[in-house]
């Protein structure tokens, strides 16, 4: 027993640990104060993010810390992930405070429910075995459930709320299915053991099987085809800050975890995986730029915006080299920092008091508004891929990545892709510049202004950060590969 | 005859297929939906206990109590959300959930 707590060196979970008991404390807070006290808890929950990510930062050398019997690490890549993660929660609850008063859901649950999903994604980002990462992602999942249905007065939120359980519990279950096919046919669950028992040439049919499962569990927590039928329903449904929340964090936290396992746990057989995720990538990146053509909903044109980011992040993996890996970590910033500023476009769309969310319902805003409508264009340029914005960059590594693996037929089809996803986003830019203006929007809540110019900003400045944010990724990726 | 690894694999793939087709085939309610993923996350037990059993290694029985215990909290979420669901709109019938489409 001694043993066990001596080699349980906890120090490297120190940030989830603190998360952890923040989450239980505020709750506790919440619960036992008799006067609403939702700002307080929202502002000590962005309180405690900023100090966890503090944490991550300050309690690491800057090299590899393994806890919990090694099924746990913390690497170069998992602390880039875990700001990333970090960052997009703390938006998203700044996003949602004034959305949710007028809409009277401001409860105390909600950055509390938020908190405790950001704990679960940096377990799973951290996660060196099969039980750790199912645990974290289910942390993860069972919290998103919950605030999916948040506004549970509304038969849109309830429904979308029990569409992302149903399809959530499946996929866990694929995911968990093929974890115990990997466990038995490799005898481990810890991704160095998995490894070696799979390497390239070797990898048996019950190993191959697990890995198919695991990779379809896990395309459903990105949204990638053909496991994307939820994406569109539950963001049409959720509150739209719930949604700008999905888009973000749960999203890049999916996408590391997907990163570590192919490299980590099945690094020897990179020829049996890369057909799959070439798959995947292909079937997202096309279902993302033609379905979104017919939409008149922004968020379902977000959603299916976001199905395709998710398969030209995927040609980062497909390649399954390190530049490749560099290309996923840079692809899943710029994509972050854009989404959280076309929500925080979506949440400014307000006429009289109710939320508007048809793509018309943005006309003639270059008018009404000219530095929303410039920083809304600018950021669904940005997600179009059109240099100099931040987008094109974000592509440009990834595609480079491919072409580099020999990976041409990949490359075509994704510049193919996005440029038939131009048409969608620049049919947005149409609607703001030319056409006949409606109405004002009510004047928008200082910290949407704010979040939205700063990824406005960003987008355009993308330039002049880029070397720096080449040089975190690729230190991030440099740690999967030693 | 023995009854050996494969016969315990065959009858945990048979459970989760038909937990797979529980979910997909049904038209009629939710509740079916929620006791077909308890059985796939069953059928993943009896896989992980069998594996366990086989290689004589007991981390296959520990992620199988982990699977019951994150299994019982799913169940607890789901029941949840399906009963805000039922205010809502006075149905459960699978058929209804189609507010959003597209």
């Amino acid at each position: 027993m001694s043993n066990i707590l001596a080699t349980a060196d906890a120090t490297a979970a120190l940030p989830e640990i603190f998360l952890a008991v923040a989450a239980m404390a505020l709750l506790m807070l919440g619960v036992f104060t008799d006067r609403n006290r939702t700002d307080l808890v929202n502002t000590l929950s962005l309180a405690a993010l900023a100090v966890t990510a503090a944490l991550v930062i300050f309690t690491s050398d800057g090299g590899v810390a393994r806890s919990f019997s090694d099924s746990f690490i913390v690497d170069g890549f998992a602390r880039f992930m875990k700001m990333l993660v970090l960052f997009g929660s703390a938006v998203a609850i700044i996003l949602s405070s004034n959305f949710l008063k007028t809409e009277r859901l401001d409860k105390f649950e909600y950055p509390v429910l938020v908190l405790l999903a950001t704990v679960g994604m940096m377990t799973m980002i951290s996660a060196n075995d099969l039980i750790a990462l199912y645990m974290g992602l289910e942390l993860q999942s069972l919290a998103l459930y919950v605030v999916a249905a948040f506004n549970r007065d509304s038969a849109r939120s309830s429904e979308a709320g029990l569409k992302y359980f149903v399809l959530g519990a499946l996929s866990s279950g694929m995911l968990l299915y093929g974890a115990s096919l990997i466990y038995g046919f490799s005898g481990s669950v810890a991704y160095a053991d998995i490894a070696r028992a799979a390497t390239s040439g070797e990898v048996g049919l019950g190993l191959m099987f697990g890995l198919v499962f695991l990779i379809a569990g896990l395309a459903f927590k990105i949204s990638a085809v053909p496991f994307h039928m939820w994406t569109p329903d539950v963001y049409e449904g959720s509150p739209t800050p719930v949604t700008a929340f999905f888009a973000a964090a749960p999203k890049v936290a999916a996408m590391a975890v997907f990163v570590r396992v192919m490299h980590d746990g099945f690094a020897g057989a990179v020829a049996e995986w890369r057909q799959v995720i070439v798959f995947i990538s292909i079937a997202s990146m096309v279902l993302g730029a033609f379905a979104a053509i017919g939409q008149d909903n922004i968020k379902r044109l977000l959603a299916y915006s976001s199905i395709g980011h998710m398969g030209y992040a995927l040609v980062g993996l497909a390649a399954g080299t390190q530049s490749g890996v560099r290309g996923v970590a840079i692809y899943m910033a710029i994509y972050m920092a854009m989404t959280l500023g076309a929500f925080a476009c979506v949440i400014y769309m307000r006429r009289r008091g109710t939320a508007v969310e048809r793509i018309s319902d943005l006309a003639g805003l270059a008018r009404n508004d000219q530095v929303m409508a410039f920083v809304l264009a600018m950021l669904m340029l940005s997600l179009a891929g059109i240099p100099p914005l931040a987008g094109f960059f974000a592509k440009y590594f990834v595609f480079l990545a491919a072409i580099e693996a020999n990976m041409y037929t990949l490359a075509v089809i994704g510049v193919l892709a996005s440029v038939v996803s131009a048409f969608y986003y620049l049919r947005v830019v149409k609607v703001i510049y030319f056409d006949e203006p409606a109405d004002e929007f009510d004047a928008a809540p200082f910290e949407v202004r704010l979040i939205a110019v700063a990824a406005g900003i960003l987008a355009l400045g993308m330039v002049l950060v880029l070397e720096q944010l080449n040089i975190a990724a690729n230190a991030a990726a440099a740690s999967l590969f030693l | 005859m023995t009854i050996g690894l494969g016969h315990y694999l065959t009858v945990a793939a048979i459970l989760f297929t038909i937990g797979i087709f529980g979910i997909f085939l049904n038209r009629k309610n939710v509740i079916i939906i929620l006791m077909s993923i308890e059985l796939m996350l069953l059928s993943v037990n009896i896989n992980l206990v069998a594996f366990s059993s086989f290689l004589g290694d007991m981390v296959g029985q520990v992620f199988a109590l982990l699977v019951l215990t994150v299994a019982a909290g799913e169940a607890a979420i789901g029941l949840a959300i399906l009963v805000t669901y039922f205010r809502n709109r006075g149905t459960i019938a699978v058929e209804d959930i189609n507010m959003m489409k597209g």
